[in-house]
């Protein structure tokens, strides 16, 4: 960690629907129990990709989903259901966010 | 070091009662998290009032603060005074692993206590590493390629006497081809070493992109602008066209007008599947500064019998 690494070059792996992790890969990464996640579960803030309850796998892009959720969970001291809702209101501001650069961007260069 | 006045950054009186304190700081903390806010200085800002209510929530650490008196002023140059703490105890803290506390916060109340317990010597723990996370910027042309970036990461890392300093860290990083905005790399190891020897915890980056001067992207999509002359999109034209992974060949259709869209499949950003490129035709008009330019559109005046408002009825 301390050494420069700079000469040592690091490929990621990209999180996509392809790549899946298991509910233990996902409470470790996040470090919560696996009740939290299946409230999340419960709460549809994340949905395995099978629900096969012996082995539940969920998309590698989970992992930061739940990771913002249980951030959120814990900081605001929400509970599931309104850690949902928030969400959901975030994400919507996010998407019209991204709406309105874009069209800023769009109508800004008609002017140049 | 710099004295924090608590009851000023949750915007409190002193007297302020237990409940006041905790709505003040639920509405700050909503306010400044940084998984909501957008302010480049959420973290810092969020973390302050953290540790503000840290201590204004506990009796003792709240009582062990005000002995300290009132005429101090947020940031003073501040200096505990000799055994001013004896006599307190502290019941230990919440257990928000990872959170750095100010040097102000530090001198007070010491440091790890909320750990809750004391480290014994030899026995080491075995722990993984915190997984980090953080975003990055990249071009366009990055994503279309796949490039190697050095990118320069801050974080906070505790150092050999267990005081928490901020690290910059370079990496030299493979962006792999494809990547979308919004997207999050995984690179093993790369996040907070473990303890003991248990492994290091992973690095999370979220992409991404720069803003682009031709480009803007949407998804897997790109959009293009493409400027033409009046006869290019009225007779049609063989045109070149800048993308971001090289120049090609685009067919305009004749009687094309400005706003028109076309789709140039699979040369959006090279996921799976590829995204499009859509380039919209916009018309630029040469300008009549010459006499030759203004006897041309004289005479496009007068052999068209053109009304561009007739749909206006007028």
């Amino acid at each position: 960690m301390n050494e420069k690494s700079g000469n040592v070059t690091i490929t990621g792996v990209i999180l996509d629907e392809r790549t899946q992790v298991t509910l233990d890969d996902l409470c470790r990464t996040c470090s919560v129990d696996r009740t939290t996640i299946l409230r999340l579960v419960e709460e549809g803030v994340v949905e395995p990709s099978s629900r096969e309850t012996s082995s539940l796998r969920f998309s590698s892009t989970t992992v930061p989903l739940v990771a913002r959720a249980v951030r959120l969970q814990r900081d605001l001291e929400l509970n599931p259901a309104g850690v949902a809702f928030a969400l959901e209101l975030l994400d919507e501001i996010e998407l019209l966010r991204s709406r309105i650069k874009f069209i800023e961007s769009s109508t800004g260069k008609q002017h140049d | 070091m710099e004295y924090k006045d608590y009851y000023k950054l949750l915007g409190v009186a002193r007297d302020a009662t237990r409940a006041e304190i905790k709505s003040a700081y639920r509405k700050l903390a909503r306010k400044y998290h940084p998984d909501i806010s957008k302010e480049v200085d959420s973290e810092e800002k969020f973390k302050e009032v953290g540790e503000a209510y840290e201590v204004l929530k506990d009796t003792e650490k709240r009582a062990a603060y005000d002995q300290l008196g009132n005429q101090w002023n947020e940031g003073q140059d501040f200096r505990p005074p000799p055994d001013w703490d004896a006599g307190f105890e502290f019941s230990g803290g919440s257990g928000n692993a990872g959170s750095a506390y100010s040097d102000f916060f530090e001198s007070i109340f010491g440091r790890g206590f909320t750990d809750g317990g004391k480290q014994t010597s030899g026995y080491q723990p075995q722990a993984q590493g915190q997984d980090h996370h953080a975003r990055i910027l990249i071009a366009l042309e990055d994503s279309y390629n796949g490039a190697t970036r050095e990118i320069t990461l801050h974080a906070p890392e505790v150092d050999a006497n267990g005081r928490v300093v901020t690290r910059e860290r370079t990496l030299s990083l493979k962006i792999p081809r494809g990547v979308r905005e919004g997207q999050h790399i995984r690179l093993s190891g790369q996040g907070m070493p473990g303890l003991g020897n248990a492994p290091s915890g992973d690095l999370y980056l979220q992409i991404a992109f720069q803003a682009h001067d031709l480009y803007r992207v949407d998804g897997r999509d790109v959009y293009l602008d493409l400027p033409v002359a009046p006869w290019e999109a009225a007779l049609g034209a063989k045109l070149k066209v800048p993308t971001p992974n090289g120049v090609v060949n685009l067919n305009i259709p004749s009687g094309s007008q400005a706003g028109r869209k076309l789709r140039l499949k699979g040369r959006g950003i090279p996921a799976k599947p590829a995204g499009d490129l859509f380039v919209t035709l916009s018309l630029l008009l040469p300008a009549a500064e010459t006499e030759t330019a203004r006897e041309v559109y004289r005479e496009m005046e007068k052999k068209l019998a053109f009304n561009p408002r007739a749909g206006m009825g007028v």
